[in-house]
């Protein structure tokens, strides 16, 4: 148990796909323009993470060597799917504004990554945790690139106002603002790791 | 008219990477060298055209005709990955130059999401196969673009004195946020030709 | 278990017992989603007719009919109707020469040619700017750029930077232009609409509108000299376009 622990929280510091591993970046900076997008968005990863690594590593076995990468790449595009249709039915608002980005979870990086990285070589449960942890990290940083940028943007934070509208700078929350943010957290934080290191 | 005018609109307004947020992992990957940058820009040209063109008659020709439109992502990445596959195969056997030049780079292809994210375009946008097929095109035109720029300004970058937490991928990701409001610039050029 | 061996035979089955699988996995999640989806797709309809017209307890959907707008295409009106009186019309309009491209729209007006509200179902533009069509002309502290309540039998709307009535949003009035040019083409379907049925609802109510439709004219002859002040600030915003 404690070494399933410590694979979760691998996942969100040590190894966080967005701020270290730099990976998944184009839903990154698409979806952060507000922060429940980033948050939605995050946890739609999350989903199709924690069951493509469920689904894979039990199944590692029976998928030989030469066709696993096709056979993964299906059983993510079930899942995203799913995420899919589900989002349409209930929660089309959502849907609306994610748009193209979630069908595009079949080629985030980080979900084949981590089926071929971690959940084709290692048990079921670590697997499952090692999913959430990824998962966590990449909702986590999504929702703070998503608040900064609201909050630098619009002067609000999921939608509470901070300070009045006027004074924000809109750039933040249009196109050019997502790489400046981005960079600097990612500066930021390359700073904190080395500083605990 | 239209036709120039879905040329404009994805080469500079609706610019792939700097407005669509679409292959920004190649994009930040292979920038670093201005040649790297131009064998990939031509094998996205290349797979991009011929999947749009297969995905599209599979989306018209059997998945609307049998009602199975939610097999889409499915289909589409399959399709995709099989597509970038085979072009490898023919590419090594027909012409080993070629291969040799853009080889490396189709492996990388199959999960640049720009492949899969128009070929979903093109079917939300209800557009007919030329319009299809030209937006496809003009796509990777702004994608050579912006990768060609981005990859000579990286070039020079490399020879300057950079914070050291700045350093890679930091400083890349302002750099292509000045850019990105550089092509802002180009909106609403398109009503010029309307 | 032992991993399974790269033969072709196992490559077969494993990949084809896999699709099998999903494809009836996927087969049930559609079939149990597929009401939903399409309900939820109603509803947003059915809520944008709700809120542009007065209240109706008809189904305007199952009563839709299309309406030629002039240009060789159709805008589908949706009637509303309270027992067996018609109270207004929603019609969904759009244009093609909004800054981020295409803006569909749905206006509401009730039977005496004024608009009750409008609402926008889709739009590209760009977020702070063009964006702000969505509650700009909605205001009605501020009757420069307010349609709603305007008789549009009486002034055809346009921006007053084109010498028109309404203010145009700051620094996007080629959004502005291209909103209010879905207006007008609601509007056209709409008097086909009133000139078809329902004559002498029409022209019995319009009565009561005449006193109404006046005094908001003064208003808008006394803001003029104030659109023409503000003339020259809307041409140097639009450079930031």
């Amino acid at each position: 148990m404690r070494n399933n622990i410590k694979v979760l929280i691998n996942g969100i510091v040590k190894e966080n796909p967005t701020f270290v591993l730099l990976l998944g970046m184009c839903p990154t900076l698409a979806t952060s323009s507000s922060a429940l997008n980033g948050m939605s968005m995050g946890l739609a990863t999350l989903f199709v993470l924690t069951c493509s690594n469920l689904a894979i590593s039990s199944l590692k076995n029976l998928i030989p060597d030469m066709v696993r990468i096709p056979a993964y790449i299906v059983v993510i595009a079930t899942f995203v799917t799913i995420v899919e249709m589900v989002m349409n039915a209930y929660l089309p608002a959502l849907a609306d504004s994610l748009g193209i980005f979630i069908p595009l979870i079949v080629v985030n990086c980080i979900v084949l990554g981590r089926a071929e990285a971690f959940a084709s070589k290692n048990k079921v449960v670590s697997s499952v945790f090692d999913g959430l942890g990824i998962g966590i990290g990449f909702t986590l940083a999504l929702t703070i690139l998503g608040a900064l940028r609201e909050f630098l943007g619009t002067g609000k934070i999921f939608s509470m106002t901070v300070y009045p509208e006027n004074y924000g700078s809109l750039i933040f929350v249009l196109a050019p603002g997502a790489f400046i943010v981005l960079g600097y957290l990612i500066a930021i934080f390359n700073k904190l790791q080395k500083k605990t290191n | 008219m239209e036709i120039i005018g879905i040329i404009i609109v994805a080469v500079f307004v609706n610019n792939i990477v700097f407005s669509q947020f679409l292959g920004i992992c190649p994009f930040l990957g292979v920038s670093k060298k201005i040649d790297t940058a131009i064998g990939m820009s031509a094998a996205v040209t290349f797979v991009i055209t011929l999947s749009t063109l297969v995905t599209y008659l599979i989306q018209k020709g059997i998945l609307e005709n049998f009602g199975l439109e939610y097999l889409q992502t499915i289909t589409f990445i399959l399709v995709i990955a099989a597509l970038v596959q085979m072009v490898e195969i023919i590419m090594k056997k027909i012409s080993p130059p070629l291969y040799q030049a853009l080889g490396v780079y189709l492996p990388l292809i199959t999960t640049n999401c720009i492949i899969l994210g128009v070929a979903i375009l093109v079917i939300q946008k209800d557009f007919n196969l030329l319009e299809s097929i030209v937006y496809a095109i003009s796509t990777a035109i702004g994608y050579s673009m912006a990768l060609i720029i981005f990859s000579s300004i990286r070039e020079q970058l490399a020879l300057t004195k950079v914070p050291k937490a700045m350093q890679g991928v930091p400083i890349a990701l302002l750099t292509a946020g000045i850019l990105a409001m550089a092509f802002m610039g180009f909106s609403g050029i398109d009503q010029v030709f309307k | 278990m032992a991993k399974l061996e790269s033969t072709f035979k196992n490559m077969f089955l494993s990949l084809f017992t896999i699709c099998l699988v999903v494809a009836v996995l996927l087969a049930q999640v559609n079939k149990i989603t597929a009401k939903p989806i399409a309900e939820a797709k109603a509803k947003k309809l059915e809520n944008a007719i709700r809120e542009v017209v007065p209240p109706f307890d008809n189904n305007p959907v199952a009563e839709a009919y299309k309406i030629p707008d002039g240009a060789g295409d159709s805008l589908t009106v949706y009637p509303a109707k309270k027992g067996d009186e018609l109270v207004g019309f929603a019609i969904t309009s759009y244009s093609n020469n909004a800054f981020g491209g295409n803006i569909q729209i749905i206006v509401g007006f009730d039977t005496n040619n004024r608009i009750v509200n409008y609402s926008v179902l889709s739009h590209a533009e760009t977020p702070g700017l063009g964006a702000k069509v969505v509650q700009w002309f909605k205001d009605p502290s501020k009757p420069n750029r307010c349609i709603i309540g305007r008789d549009l039998s009486k002034e055809k709307l346009s921006v007053s930077k084109d010498g028109g009535n309404v203010d145009a949003i700051t620094a996007s009035t080629i959004t502005s232009r291209a909103f209010l040019e879905a207006v007008n083409k609601a509007y056209a379907a709409y008097t086909h609409t009133i000139a078809g049925d329902a004559a002498s609802g029409a022209t019995t109510a319009g009565e009561d509108a005449v006193s109404g439709a006046t005094t908001e004219n003064d208003e808008d002859i006394a803001s003029d000299t104030m659109i023409n002040e503000n003339n020259k600030t809307t041409e140097e915003e639009n450079h930031a376009e």
